[in-house]
Formats: structure tokens, sequence, C-alpha cells
């Protein structure tokens, strides 16, 4: 059984972000880390490695060069190669071109399961998994909390308002994963160094016989502008009053936006 | 030649910081409070194979170079400087088997020490033998292939959680210490073997240091290092070496302090502005990430001259952890100054790296010992030494 794990480089969590005339990130300005949602993909797939479940895992990523940093990291933790989809064409992508390049690339790795995290950490369009399913024509497991393969299907465990259920589907799939997967593992000092040694292939456009004008012409999406979130208005303090006076008054304040 | 660390080294410091800040942070208060050894700790080095960083990948380690080694012990000890001495002491105890033991000793433990499923202690320290290490007096007596061995030490970092020690006893009384002393590899669950107490210390209180005593351990001579009467001159070499994981630790509780005192000076507001505003403060800031600085690139060059092997290298591991000691115990004093009363209770870490500074100062030789190691190599070098005396 073959798991490829698509994941993303994105601007560590809280990092101030800058962004070039043209309104693209610029990668420069922050640290970068594997997108956090896609650890726990990560950690799903090699707990199926562990598990004797899985007999290959791939990682794909698609970015610039410096996205073999978050490859190499991946490997570190466990899995046997990776493959970086990278071109000068490719800058500026939508959700929908990279779910085009993704799909792309998939059809050529042919994984029985393709996962990924439920949203990035940066853009949080979620978009990517769904599109990329569709685009292949194979089955969505979506928000799994967990995901199981056993002869020839995948199913996943989704939270419900009433408890969660288990989806299931044939293989191949598409499946996206949430952080109830559980902790993600720390890389080892040998998952380091063996990671070093792994073979990480960079794929262009033309290898994956697209093209960045067909790409483009087909983005659905426009960045129009981009700005940081406005300040929080300052908390509401209850001070200098007896605690049952503030009791009463934080009461009154929920029960007046209806939140109790 | 470059003085500037390689991204492998950067990669080691990011990862080694990543887990001491996620994982051992959030523990040092607990373990110094209760003075319990942190077990779940040591499971979680050995886990990411951070206790094999001195063994040979035919062993299970990770054979990394000597400054690779010192930026695992500094990220650690920034964190806690107890758990830093998990790997710090599996070195220690292990230097003796590595520069003198034979391949099937090297084989029969290093296996079980590089994964971390054992620990080792280095038992060498007594009651009445410190600096003097020519004082010892435990006993090893030949009896057919074995050796029986009879008395006591003292100090004895991890000697009461380790598996194995390396444990030095006389084999010819008569001899003294320099020349009639032995080095023996010796299993904790030996008979006659026990850790009757541990002592109450002022820092690194989690790291158990323990009294050890031998009531006729049978030992087999298979597990003798080098040939009788090499014991000094293994020991000697062993800390030569060993002080190095010190000076890393020293360079880690130092570099703490200073973060922990940066943090809290810009959020703490005193007469209307940051305390971290204050040129007074700054200054302070910046003599103390000076000072780390330097201990730590003399450290380095010292870990270098290690790995070289250099004729040298007690003169650069005695000057790296007289540096690096007495930093680690200035800078932590300063840090408790920067937060004021609230570096002096318990609810801040400064109080603690201050408390656990004070040992770098003392063991694996006093301040004092590592002068006379360096005052040894400046006299001779100037040819200025005074003659061997018998």
């Amino acid at each position: 059984m073959k798991i490829v794990v698509c994941i993303k480089q994105v601007p560590a969590t809280g990092a101030d972000k800058r962004y070039t005339d043209d309104l693209r990130l610029d990668r420069a300005s922050a640290e970068a880390i594997i997108n956090p949602l896609d650890e726990y993909a990560i950690e799903q797939a090699l707990r199926l490695a562990d598990d004797g479940v899985a007999d290959v895992i791939t990682y794909l990523t698609m970015g610039p060069e410096s996205a073999s940093e978050a490859l190499r990291r991946a490997l570190a933790m466990g899995g046997d190669d990776a493959v970086l989809v990278s071109d000068p064409g490719l800058a500026g992508s939508d959700e929908w071109v990279t779910a085009r390049v993704l799909a792309a690339a998939l059809d050529r790795l042919a994984p029985d399961v393709a996962l990924m995290g439920m949203a990035s950490d940066d853009a949080r369009g979620s978009l990517v998994p769904g599109a990329v399913a569709a685009m292949r024509d194979v089955p969505l497991l979506s928000y799994g909390a967990e995901l199981r393969v056993a002869g020839n299907e995948a199913r996943v465990r989704r939270l419900s308002s009433d408890g969660f259920d288990w989806i299931a589907a044939p293989l191949p799939v598409v499946a996206s994963l949430t952080d109830q997967v559980g902790e993600p593992r720390y890389a080892s000092l040998k998952g380091i160094m063996a990671a070093k040694r792994k073979p990480l292939e960079t794929w262009t456009l033309a290898d994956l016989g697209l093209s960045a004008a067909e790409l483009h012409g087909g983005a659905l999406t426009r960045v129009t502008g981009a700005r940081p979130p406005e300040a929080k208005p300052p908390a509401e303090r209850v001070e200098n009053v007896t605690p049952t006076e503030a009791a009463a008054r934080i009461a009154d304040w929920m029960a007046a936006r209806k939140l109790i | 030649m470059t003085y500037l660390p390689s991204a492998d080294h950067d990669d080691l410091r990011s990862v080694v910081r990543e887990l001491a800040e996620e994982r051992i942070v959030p523990r040092a208060a607990e373990i110094d409070q209760r003075a319990e050894f942190p077990w779940d700790l040591k499971e979680l080095l050995a886990g990411q194979d951070l206790l094999g960083t001195c063994f040979e990948e035919r062993h299970g380690g990770t054979a990394l170079d000597g400054v690779a080694q010192c930026i695992v012990v500094e990220e650690i000890a920034r964190a806690d400087a107890t758990t830093s001495l998990i790997p710090i002491v599996q070195k220690l105890g292990s230097l003796p088997i590595l520069l003198a033991g034979n391949d099937e000793q090297k084989d029969r433990y290093f296996p079980r020490l590089a994964s971390g499923e054992w620990l080792i202690a280095f038992g060498l320290t007594e009651a009445a033998a410190g600096s003097d290490v020519s004082a010892n007096r435990m006993r090893a007596k030949r009896d057919g292939d074995s050796y029986l061995l009879r008395g006591s030490k003292r100090f004895i970092t991890h000697g009461s959680v380790a598996n194995v020690l390396t444990v030095f006893a006389l084999t010819d009384p008569d001899a003294g210490g320099r020349k009639g002393m032995s080095a023996f590899i010796v299993e904790t669950d030996t008979p006659g073997f026990s850790s009757p107490r541990l002592e109450h210390k002022m820092g690194i209180r989690g790291s158990p240091t323990a009294e050890l005593n031998f009531d006729d351990v049978r030992v087999p001579a298979a597990n003798r290092l080098g040939d009788e009467g090499d014991g000094f001159k293994i020991a000697m070499a062993t800390l030569d070496r060993s002080r190095l994981g010190i000076a890393a630790q020293a360079v880690g509780i130092a570099q703490g302090a200073l973060d922990a005192a940066v943090a809290y000076a810009a959020e703490r507001a005193q007469f209307g502005q940051r305390v971290v505003d204050f040129q007074g403060i700054q200054f302070m800031l910046a003599d103390m990430a000076s000072g780390t600085e330097a201990a730590r690139q003399l450290t380095y060059a010292a870990a270098a001259r290690v790995d070289a092997n250099a004729t040298d290298l007690p003169y650069w591991t005695s000057s790296a952890k007289l540096v690096a000691g007495d930093t680690a115990m200035r800078v932590t004093t300063d840090a408790v100054q920067v937060l004021g009363g609230y570096g002096y209770i318990n609810e801040y870490p400064v109080e603690r790296m201050m408390r656990d500074a004070k040992i770098t100062q003392l063991y694996e030789g006093t301040q004092q010992i590592q002068r006379l190691v360096i005052a040894r190599q400046v006299l001779q070098r100037a040819g200025v030494a005074k003659r061997a005396s018998s």
C-alpha cells in the first residue's frame, strides 16, 4: 500500500508576514515550517507504516526550491522519498492551480492514498483536498480524525455533533485529516541523518505535461489586497468589586450577547 | 578551517531546542522541587537518539563531532541542567571504555548505552579523595579469574540509577593511587553492590548524587580496562575530555538565564517604561550575552582539539570549563538581578538556574584544579616547568 502525503511549506505560525509589491508572500520575511496540520497527516502515514499497513510513503510538495527543506524535515520523521514540484511558472498559484498540479503529480505517483492536512496554516482555503479528489475522479474522505486501510478499502473516523462517523471508500482515495490524529512525532537524530540520504526528486511543469500559460489562464482567484487583521478592542475588565458582584456583571455581559 | 557552524550544526540546534522547549522546559521546575530523576525525559532523549552521540554507528550511536555533542548538551541545559546531565554522564561513564576498553568490552556494553536502554555512571570520587584522586583507597583484590571490590565511593552522579559503572580501585595499594589503581566495568546488579544514600543538594536536584558501597563485589577480570595500574592514567584522560561536557552545560545554563532575563525585562514596566529600555539593564544584558558567547566559542574550540586528539587538549578543555563555569555563575546571578524580587522566587526559573550554575564551578575538577592544569601547560610551553618528582 502506497501513501503520498501532500505537504506545504508555510510561514511559522504567528510570524510577522510581509508581502511583495505584487501581493505575494515575501518568503524571506518569516521562518518557514511544515504546515502544522500537514504534520498530522505525516504522523498518520507513519503510524500506518509502523503497523505494517503502508509499504511506501512519499512526500509531495509544490513550492520554490527552498520548499525542499520541508521535505527533508518530513523525511527526518520517517518515510521513503519525496518529490518537489518547482517551476518559475508556478509563482502566485491559487488553490485551483495548486490542485491541478498536485493532481497531475499524483497521477504520476499513483498512490493508494493521498493524504493532506485539512487546511494550510497560511491561506486556510481548505479547498485543495476536495479539488484534487474531483480532478482525479477518486473519492474524498474529508476531516478524518483517524485513517484506517484494510483490503481494498480506506475509512476515516470523523467527529460529528453526536459522536463520530466512519466514512469508507474503495481505494484509491484522497483523505484530509484534522489535528485529532494525535501528536506528530519528533524527528530523531538518526532520522535526521538518514533523511539526507533519502531520494528527493524535483519535477518541473514540463515533466508533468503542464504549461504555465494554460494553468494560470485557469486561475479562479485574484489577490486584490492584503493587510493585517484589525486589532481587537481592549478587553473589558471587571475590577475592584466583590467576587459576587464580579460574577453577576460577567453573567449579565454574557447574557446580553446570548452567550448563556 | 572555518569558525562558522555548519548547516548541520544549526539544524541540530533547532531540532534539540524545539524538543527542549516543548518537553523539558515544562518539567524543569517540578524536577527541581521534587528532586526526582526525570525517567520520562531519559526515555524521551533515548528515543530521539540523543544519548548515543559519542558512540560509533556500529554500536547504534550517531558518532557526532565534538561541537555537535556540545550543542546537544547546551540546548538541553538551556532548558534544564539536571536533564542535560543524562547525556553528559552517559559519555563521562563511557569514556574510560572508549579510551581504554577492548573491542569485546565495547561490543558488550555500547549498544545498550547508545540506545539509552542502560545508564552508566563514573565511579572515581571517594569521601577523602576529591581533587586529590591519588588518595583513593577502594581496593580490588585479585581472586582467580576475577577481582573482589571492597570500599565506597561518594558524590557519584547517577550512581543509584545506573545499570553499569566504570569504577576505580587499588589493585596495588603499596604503589598508591597514581601507580596502583585500576579501572573496572561493574554491573550494578552484582551481589555486594549497594547505593545506600543520596545527597541533598543546592542545585541539579533531580540528578541523583549517590554514595556507593562495594562489599566484596566480584568483577570478572575480563571487565578490567587496560592493564593493572592504568587506572589513574585512564581517569585523567577521561576528565581531560569529559569536562568539555560541563563547559557546554554551563554555556547552556547561561544562555537559558540570559533568554529568561530578556523575556522578563521586555514584559515588565517600571517608571512608565519597559525595564528592557533602561540603558543600565541593556548594559547588563550585553555583558551577559557577550560573556556567554565567549564561553561558547572557547568550548567549541576545545571540542575541535578533543576531536583532533591534540596533545594540549587539557589546556583547552580546562580553559573552556573554567571560563564557562564562571560565566554561568555570573550570568545567572545577573539574571536574578534583572528580575529583581521576582528573580529570587521560584515562580521564575532564574533562581533555579543560579543554584544549578554553582555546580559547574565544582564538579569534574574545581575551578582551582582547572587553573592548575592550565598553569602546568603554560609552564611547559615556556620551558619553565618543574621537573616531575616521582
